[in-house]
């Protein structure tokens, strides 16, 4: 028998070696910008490659994996209480999902081209 | 596994990890892995960057990018070869590897960064 939830299990584990690789890119780009124009120029060469960008788009899935099992867990993590009624779930898990958009588009809005 | 002392700030490290990773990774991820690189978004100038990187701001944000994420895999991946594979007898080995992993690349990180820019 297949069992999903076990599946799920492991594929959640794993999202932290993707986590892990986007410290190692992170890494090699501080590195770069430190080296000087050309050798940040050649590190875009690099993230261009095909294999990179693949690496890249299986990483970025594995870290929506980790973002959204962590903020559906979050809720029974953290139990808040407003006015002597603890706040359901969904409030909890959608207020973690705002802040996430909120965040992701001021992020994408501050490194956009300039 | 015997309950040490540490085990308490290993799993804090491990959970603020979790929420740095959730919400600050897949926006670098998306614009530097994939958005710049294919064309969907124009990358920003490396002297933009570059002046990012002077502001002792950015070096501590980057730090923390880089530090707690690296002490989220460390546990979760110490668990995973520990738990989903069974290799209990190695215990000792992957904890030395997971954590001296994650030490090795904090220290890195404050290095890169102490002598950036």
């Amino acid at each position: 028998m297949f069992k999903w939830a076990h599946t799920k299990f492991i594929l959640r584990e794993l999202s932290s070696v993707f986590v892990a690789w986007f410290v190692v890119i992170t890494l090699l780009q501080i590195r770069a910008l430190s080296e000087g124009n050309e050798a940040y120029a050649q590190f875009q060469q690099w993230l261009a490659k095909p294999a990179v960008v693949a690496a890249n788009l299986i990483s970025f899935c594995f870290v929506l994996l980790h973002t959204i099992t962590w903020f559906n867990l979050a809720p029974r993590a953290m139990v808040v209480h407003v006015r002597g009624k603890r706040l359901p779930d969904a409030v909890i898990a959608a207020s973690n999902y705002l802040g996430w958009l909120v965040i992701s588009i001021g992020l994408i809005w501050f490194l956009r081209e300039r | 596994m015997s309950k040490r002392p540490i085990e308490p700030f290993l799993w804090t490290l491990f959970s603020a990890g979790g929420v740095v990773a959730a919400v600050l990774i897949p926006a670098h991820l998306f614009l530097f892995g994939l958005a710049f690189p294919l064309g969907w978004l124009r990358p920003p100038t490396y002297e933009f960057l570059h002046g990012l990187l002077r502001s002792p701001l950015v070096r501590l944000y980057l730090f923390v990018l880089c530090a707690l994420p690296l002490f989220h895999w460390a546990h979760r991946f110490r668990y995973t070869l520990y738990d989903g594979f069974q290799i209990k007898h190695l215990n000792k080995v992957i904890e030395a590897l997971c954590y001296g992993g994650a030490v090795l690349g904090t220290a890195l990180a404050g290095y890169l960064l102490m002598y950036a820019g």
